[in-house]
């Protein structure tokens, strides 16, 4: 088995070395003593039946569910904005361009606090929303906006240096063949963008699932409701329930892993038409 | 008639890219628009295609003014420098993009696209993506897709800048052979005057966005209408004389004054083909010295100098060079058979604009 191609430069071993030890430190031996945890300290039985209770089953689709819509949201608006940002010229652009990367930088305690005032009866959104029926905060709605607002920058970064690579001569090309402006958009730009998009989507949406400090602030939290998964992992710590809250952890983990690998297959059949 | 120009202009901001152009093209033509960069010959082929708009003039294609035709609309085929291709689509999907917003039939889109495939020499590429093909089978693609939806025109902006010698050379024979058995109206941009004589039925000469010149290849060689012409088409040798006792002189070499008064200048031109060479010092007025030889295949290139220190460019053939048996370093004498004048002080004749007449040597030096 060759899986050492022929390189000028030398360190591949090295290199390999490293890249193995350092993941392991840091990603595989936490997650696999986590997994070891689960074996040793309950049965299968056990495991079930602590991971799949009515509260931890409608934490799941909570979590799962507003994680997936708000990374659908922002890959339309996402997309939208790294649009605009890369192909129009107007003053204020670079500062509109410095504010997507906000929500990187905002301790996301802040963000759920500010979410929560601003939606809250009293708020300034809020009091027109609330008479007309709109419960945005300490509501499942408002974790989906919490997750959408964490998630943006995700999509607008990944996005941006392929659509500044787009070239327009492929336009032009698509203009001259008889295609009008929406037809060039959906055949020849979109396809373009897919594979970014997709790991933009990817992103966001990873992060949303592991999301816990705004969407606490602005859920409400009560079970069976508006109570997200890790949330539900920390109350069981509280209770020192360990093997509690290992259960579950082992669950959100399996689900998360396998739905960056999914989406990383999906990635791969996107970008077929590349090297 | 195809394409007509009638005084087209563009200017981007300050900037007057073409200025005052008006030509026309015959339909089935293989046309030239030749320049160097910056001469405004891919702004006049992107007013041809609509991706520009003129700022004045009309533009004609088949008779119908088409200033305000939508690119969708002028039925043009481009194909641009850098090929443009749509690589998330396969070869195929490529060449039949134009059908299929066109609203072909099915059948009738996979019948064409397998006939370009077969005429472009990309028989079985078609399930491949831009990215695993050459760059010869791309430009191909490129041109097969323009031509797909059988337009008016095909129009190409440096066709051949972007791959090797070798195959450049193959392409521009495909081209004049794909335009034989087309017979589609064609017109490209190049830099290269060897191209552009090779390639075209006629010659569109441009620099800093005006017309210079439109003719025949041999035409604009033979009778370049002005300095710029003469220089940028083949290789000029421009001397400048002075007047002096009713002849033009520069070290020994002497012309007639041409008219031009005692004391003034005139320049003139000449052709390197146009300087005899003689191993035998005597046979002709001048002597020089062989500085440089440079092989081009049939051709060679010499450097002569003149014993004044004057350098002059001159080439032969090699049959003619074998027979002469000279070699670098070597005396020779040799005379200019025909020249130029190319402008006289005083003229209110500019370089570019002055009328080149030529002189022969029967006309007596």
């Amino acid at each position: 088995m060759a899986f050492k191609k022929p390189s000028p430069l030398p360190g591949f071993g090295l290199s390999l070395g490293y890249t193995v030890f350092y993941l392991s430190l840091i990603v595989l031996i936490p997650l696999g003593a986590l997994f070891l945890r689960v074996v040793t300290h309950m049965g299968w039985v056990e495991f079930w039946k602590l991971a799949t209770t009515h509260r931890a089953l409608m934490s799941y689709r909570l979590t799962f569910g507003a994680s997936l819509v708000a990374a659908l949201v922002n890959s339309v608006f996402g997309t939208l904005l790294a649009w605009v940002l890369t192909r129009y010229q107007f003053p204020g652009r670079r500062l509109l361009d410095a504010l997507v990367d906000f929500p990187f930088a905002l301790p996301t305690a802040v963000a759920g606090l500010t979410l929560a005032d601003l939606f809250s009866k009293n708020g300034w959104l809020g009091r027109f929303l609330v008479p007309a029926g709109i419960h945005v905060a300490y509501a499942s709605l408002g974790i989906i906006v919490a997750l959408t607002f964490i998630g943006i920058p995700f999509i607008v970064r990944t996005l941006q240096p392929v659509l500044e690579n787009l070239e327009r001569e492929v336009e032009e090309a698509a203009a001259t063949l008889g295609a009008g402006r929406l037809r060039t958009f959906c055949s020849v730009i979109v396809p373009t963008l897919f594979p970014a998009l997709l790991t933009g989507f990817a992103l966001s949406f990873a992060r949303a699932i592991g999301e816990y400090g705004s969407v606490v602030f602005i859920a409400g939290n009560k079970p069976n409701e508006s109570e997200i998964t890790p949330l539900l992992i920390f109350l069981r710590l509280e209770e020192y329930d360990y093997t509690g809250a290992m259960a579950i952890a082992v669950v959100m983990l399996l689900f998360s892993f396998t739905l960056l690998i999914g989406i990383n297959l999906l990635e791969r059949w996107a970008s077929r038409f590349q090297n | 008639m195809s394409i007509e120009l009638r005084q087209v202009s563009k200017q981007f901001g300050d900037v007057r890219a073409v200025e005052d152009v008006s030509f026309t093209v015959q339909e089935g033509e293989l046309v030239a628009l030749l320049g160097p960069s910056g001469g405004g010959k891919t702004t006049v082929l992107r007013m041809i295609a609509g991706l520009e708009t003129p700022t004045g003039g009309d533009l004609f294609i088949r008779g119908q003014r088409v200033n305000d035709v939508s690119v969708q609309q002028r039925n043009i085929g481009f194909v641009f420098q850098g090929y443009a291709l749509f690589k998330t689509m396969t070869v195929h999907e490529n060449i039949a993009f134009g059908l299929k917003i066109k609203k072909w039939k099915r059948a009738d889109i996979a019948a064409r696209v397998q006939e370009l495939l077969k005429l472009f020499g990309l028989d079985g590429l078609g399930s491949r993506y831009p990215h695993q093909l050459s760059g010869g089978q791309r430009q191909r693609v490129a041109i097969a897709r323009a031509l797909a939806p059988k337009p008016s025109v095909l129009l190409l902006d440096e066709p051949f800048g972007a791959v090797d010698a070798k195959i450049r050379q193959e392409l521009r024979e495909w081209l004049v052979r794909l335009h034989h058995d087309l017979n589609v109206t064609t017109i490209f941009v190049t830099h290269d005057q060897e191209e552009a004589l090779e390639v075209s039925n006629r010659i569109v000469i441009f620099s800093r966005g005006r017309l210079e010149q439109i003719g025949t290849p041999r035409e604009v060689y033979e009778k370049p209408s002005n300095e710029f012409v003469a220089r940028f088409i083949g290789v000029l040798n421009v001397l400048e004389l002075k007047v002096q006792d009713g002849q033009s002189r520069l070290g020994e070499l002497s012309f007639p004054a041409h008219g031009v008064p005692e004391g003034n200048t005139l320049r003139i031109g000449f052709r390197p083909y146009a300087v005899q060479i003689s191993a035998n010092l005597g046979e002709y007025r001048y002597r020089g010295t062989l500085k440089h030889i440079f092989f081009l295949g049939v051709l060679l290139r010499l450097e002569l100098e003149t014993p004044s220190g004057l350098t002059l460019r001159a080439r032969i053939i090699k049959e003619e060079f074998n027979r002469l048996g000279i070699s670098e370093g070597d005396e020779i004498s040799f005379q200019i058979r025909e020249y130029r004048v190319l402008s006289r002080e005083g003229d209110a004749l500019t370089q570019e604009t002055s009328v080149a007449q030529l002189v022969s040597l029967a006309e007596g030096i």
